[in-house]
């Protein structure tokens, strides 16, 4: 097989796999008589064409990022997390819970004091699914799911309670949510509302690089992944890498409300979470479960993400449409990644263009 | 389609992959009711050859005839078609379906617009075990089968979908030394009706069962032959190029202190039976005690608990006068215990992993490979190519996924970091299952060398030649406890093949 014959497969097939998502796309949009151009140019091109754009685009990358990173981690050493969206409810709990706590310690000490917070709130809420699949085997797509519905409802709960602002008593709005925030747990702001939790993102995915390649607790929580049968041979406790990398899984989950609280909406409310926990899966997959790759997924969600905000406004096309656009894209994108790497399917391929060229000469 | 395959034939057959000549210009012929045992060390082209045969690979160059007319097969269906069945090494069978049913998903006769008749599946099936002799119930699930009984499970689905002619791929490399001789009457009976291709390293099969033998090195044909014109070692000598003389233990026996003390030890299996009943036995430094036994007898056990990897019920091991009975994989690794486990594929090493990561595996927390927790790449890349030189493991590079290379390489691997870790003790679980003669040449001597540093080792096989072969003392297992422990003088086949048997000498 020749090096040029599989620039040029890799390359078809990404082509053909970006045709039939666009093709799809189009005719559910020219089913619902939309102009077809114009969307497609207000999801994937208008939001890069001005800084303000951009910044959204990026706001919305940064806790996608972050989640991702932790989910790589479980998913590396062999457990799925699916519970990112509670975990970073209860990390949004416990960040709000000591910017209410102690309104009056000096930035410099609550601010980082707050994030850790939230990091123990994920981290709790990751590390009871990884104890729960160490010591008993108990299946984490069933305990993380169901951890969602518990955090939301707290969540939810404590909103209305606890943490409900005293205005809201008095006034009435009917908006469960609390007061805002002191200033001294406020993230600076760049530019536009672009926080410097990209900065907190960025460093995070090369300290994940650092712990999962260059580490021996990272090489033991792979080890433990790809091999558990082995890695126990080889002496490694393997229940407790695996219930560690929950417990890292569901701090990054944990962070990431926190860094949004803090960089975006400086008070709880519904809705933070924005499905962030679950795109995040798809995130992690997509960047090849690789800080590297996650980086540039992050950005490309966040993109879609914001672009599905546009649309509505810009061009008539109701976001749930465009929801099934992203759908349709990722489900492509990720048929087109397992096609890349069927190594034997390429054979087959490159058989069949030598067998045409034989003929042909 | 129902005429016989008189004869096969390949001619001229060339396969080229990346970097490789796969296979060299190879011609083979079988007639009728034929057996050709094609033998050839691992990666000698065997496997690559079959699979042109079965249409998976497209040749080059070179062409098939059957009887006497060219054949072309695009793929496996083509091949099916013409007649040809194969089994592969690993059984492809589902686990939870029954014998019937796994026949009946490549069984097209008996879809009928998506209706399954299963009873003419059943039928047939019946039918077929009867023809050849294949013992096989067709209602049993196939977990509940033995491996011996799947294979024949495979072979009844192969002959039910009208193969004429069979290709068996290794068929005797996961099988008991009881099964093998079974298949091997089994297979001369089926000589009758059908030719058969069967792929091989062990010489004893190709002699017991084989009219002619063809033997491939590195992609060529180096020998042809009828097999009565050529003993065992003369068929051996030309496989691998040089004469093989397995190495044997000549020292005298240990009078070091005991090593390894186990008293009394109870250890349930999987299925929570008990697996080893009060077992006692002890082995010195420096001497080799050879554990034979039909397997199944509590030896998987016997290892993983003195290796902390099952649970001990009572009674005690005492490794140089510490217990460690009870203790994690990672507190007997510590003590200095090196162990090279049965399932060489999935336990010895993370398939997934480089050869280099694979190498620091027990090693990943200490020095010299990792420093502050940090791991030391450095370090780490120049002792991986030390040992892949000194042990000879043939691979691409040492960041090359250690579950891409061959049985032979893979054992070779864990024996490289067992050895490497100096241990104090070895326990090694059928360290050559499946190998063929020139890695199992290799890993006799180095088992033997660290002997004579000293170092007490623990042999579990089923290979009766190997452990006379190796064993100061040779103990037999039977039902979880020791039959009886036999001086190398005093032990011969049949003496030990009675004990195994479970039969009480007195």
């Amino acid at each position: 097989m020749t090096k040029g014959f599989r620039i040029a497969f890799k390359s078809v097939i990404i082509l053909l796999s970006v045709l039939a998502a666009l093709l799809m796309a189009s005719v559910i949009l020219w089913m619902i008589g939309a102009d077809v151009s114009a969307t497609f140019y207000t999801i994937c091109i208008e939001p890069l064409t001005r800084m303000l754009h951009i910044s959204e685009v990026l706001i919305r990358a940064i806790p996608l990022c972050i989640i991702a990173l932790g989910i790589s981690v479980a998913y590396r050493s062999g457990i799925i997390n699916i519970g990112a969206e509670g975990q970073m409810a209860m990390g949004l709990l416990a960040f709000t819970g000591v910017a209410l706590a102690f309104p009056d310690v000096p930035r410099p000490l609550l601010l980082p004091l707050a994030l850790i917070a939230s990091m123990i709130g994920g981290g709790v809420w990751g590390f009871i699914p990884g104890i729960l699949k160490a010591k008993l085997n108990v299946s984490e797509l069933l305990s993380t799911v169901m951890l969602n519905y518990i955090a939301a409802q707290f969540y939810s709960l404590c909103l209305r309670t606890i943490y409900l602002d005293p205005a809201e008593q008095v006034y009435g709005t009917g908006t469960p949510q609390s007061m805002r925030l002191t200033e001294n747990v406020w993230l600076g702001r760049i530019t536009g509302r672009l926080h410097y939790g990209i900065i907190i993102a960025l460093v995070l995915a090369v300290l994940i690089f650092i712990l999962m390649w260059k580490t021996s607790v990272g090489f033991k929580m792979r080890a433990s992944g790809s091999g558990a049968r082995a890695a126990r041979y080889g002496g490694i406790s393997v229940g407790f890498y695996v219930a560690a990398s929950m417990v890292i899984s569901g701090a990054f989950a944990g962070l990431a409300g926190g860094v949004e609280l803090a960089g975006v909406h400086r008070r709880a409310i519904e809705g933070i979470t924005n499905n962030y926990g679950f795109s995040g899966v798809v995130v992690a997959l997509f960047g090849g479960l690789h800080p590297f790759g996650i980086i540039p997924a992050s950005f490309f969600f966040g993109l879609m993400i914001y672009g599905s905000t546009l649309a509505p406004s810009k061009v008539g096309v109701p976001a749930n449409i465009v929801q099934v656009m992203q759908g349709i894209i990722i489900i492509v994108i990720v048929t087109a990644q397992m096609v890349l790497s069927n190594t034997y399917f390429q054979d087959r391929v490159w058989r069949k263009f030598q067998a045409l060229r034989k003929k042909g000469a | 389609m129902e005429n016989k395959i008189r004869s096969l034939r390949m001619e001229h057959i060339s396969k080229r992959f990346p970097g490789v000549l796969a296979s060299d210009d190879i011609s083979i012929s079988v007639g009728e009711g034929e057996v050709l045992a094609l033998v050839g060390e691992n990666g000698a082209g065997k496997t690559t050859l079959m699979n042109i045969l079965m249409g998976l690979y497209q040749p080059d160059e070179g062409r098939i005839l059957i009887n006497d007319e060219e054949v072309r097969f695009r793929g496996p269906e083509d091949a099916f078609r013409a007649g040809l069945g194969m089994v592969h090494q690993t059984y492809m069978l589902v686990p939870s379906m029954t014998v019937t049913e796994n026949i009946a998903l490549g069984y097209k006769k008996a879809w009928k617009h998506m209706h399954l008749d299963l009873a003419a599946v059943r039928s047939r099936v019946v039918e077929i075990s009867e023809r050849y002799g294949l013992a096989v119930n067709p209602d049993a699930y196939i977990w509940q089968l033995s491996v011996g009984e799947q294979q024949k499970v495979e072979l009844v689905k192969t002959l039910c979908l009208g193969a004429k002619f069979l290709i068996l791929d290794e068929p005797t490399s996961a099988l008991t030394p009881q099964e093998v001789d079974e298949l091997i009457v089994l297979l001369h009976k089926m000589t009758e009706e059908l030719s058969i291709i069967f792929i091989s390293h062990k010489l004893q099969e190709v002699k017991a069962l084989s009219n002619k033998v063809t033997i491939l090195r590195h992609g060529k044909v180096v020998f042809s032959g009828n097999t009565d014109d050529y003993s065992s070692q003369e068929i051996a000598a030309k496989m691998t190029g040089h004469e093989i003389v397995l190495p044997k233990n000549q020292g005298n026996p240990s009078n070091d202190e005991v090593a390894l003390s186990i008293r009394d030890l109870v250890v349930m299996s999987d299925r929570k039976t008990t697996a080893l009943d009060h077992l006692s036995l002890d082995i010195h430094s420096g001497e080799i005690v050879g554990l034979a036994g039909v397997s199944g007898n509590g030896q998987r056990e016997l290892a993983e608990a003195i290796n902390g990897l099952r649970k001990v019920e009572s009674g005690s091991i005492s490794f140089y006068g510490k217990e460690i009975a009870g203790c994690t994989p990672r507190e007997v690794i510590n003590e200095g215990m090196g162990y090279i486990p049965e399932e060489r594929n999935t336990e010895g090493i993370v398939p997934a992993f480089s050869i280099k990561e694979n190498f620091i595996l027990k090693d990943v927390s200490s020095a010299p490979f990792s420093k502050g927790g940090f791991l030391d790449g450095k370090k780490i890349d120049s002792t991986a190519e030390s040992l892949v030189e000194r042990f000879d493991v043939r691979c691409p590079g040492i960041s090359t996924a250690a579950g891409s290379l061959s049985g032979g390489n893979i054992q070779k691997v864990i024996l490289a970091r067992e050895i490497e870790r100096r241990p104090k003790f070895l326990v090694a679980v059928y360290p050559t299952r499946g190998l063929d003669m020139g890695a199992v040449e290799f890993i006799h001597q180095e088992l033997l060398a660290i002997r004579e540093k000293g170092i007490g080792i623990l042999l579990i096989s089923e290979e009766l030649d190997e452990i006379m072969d190796l064993s100061d003392r040779i103990a037999v297992i039977y039902k979880g406890s020791i039959q009886r422990v036999l001086d190398k003088a005093e032990a011969t086949r049949e003496r030990l093949g009675i004990l195994m048997a479970g039969v009480k000498e007195e």
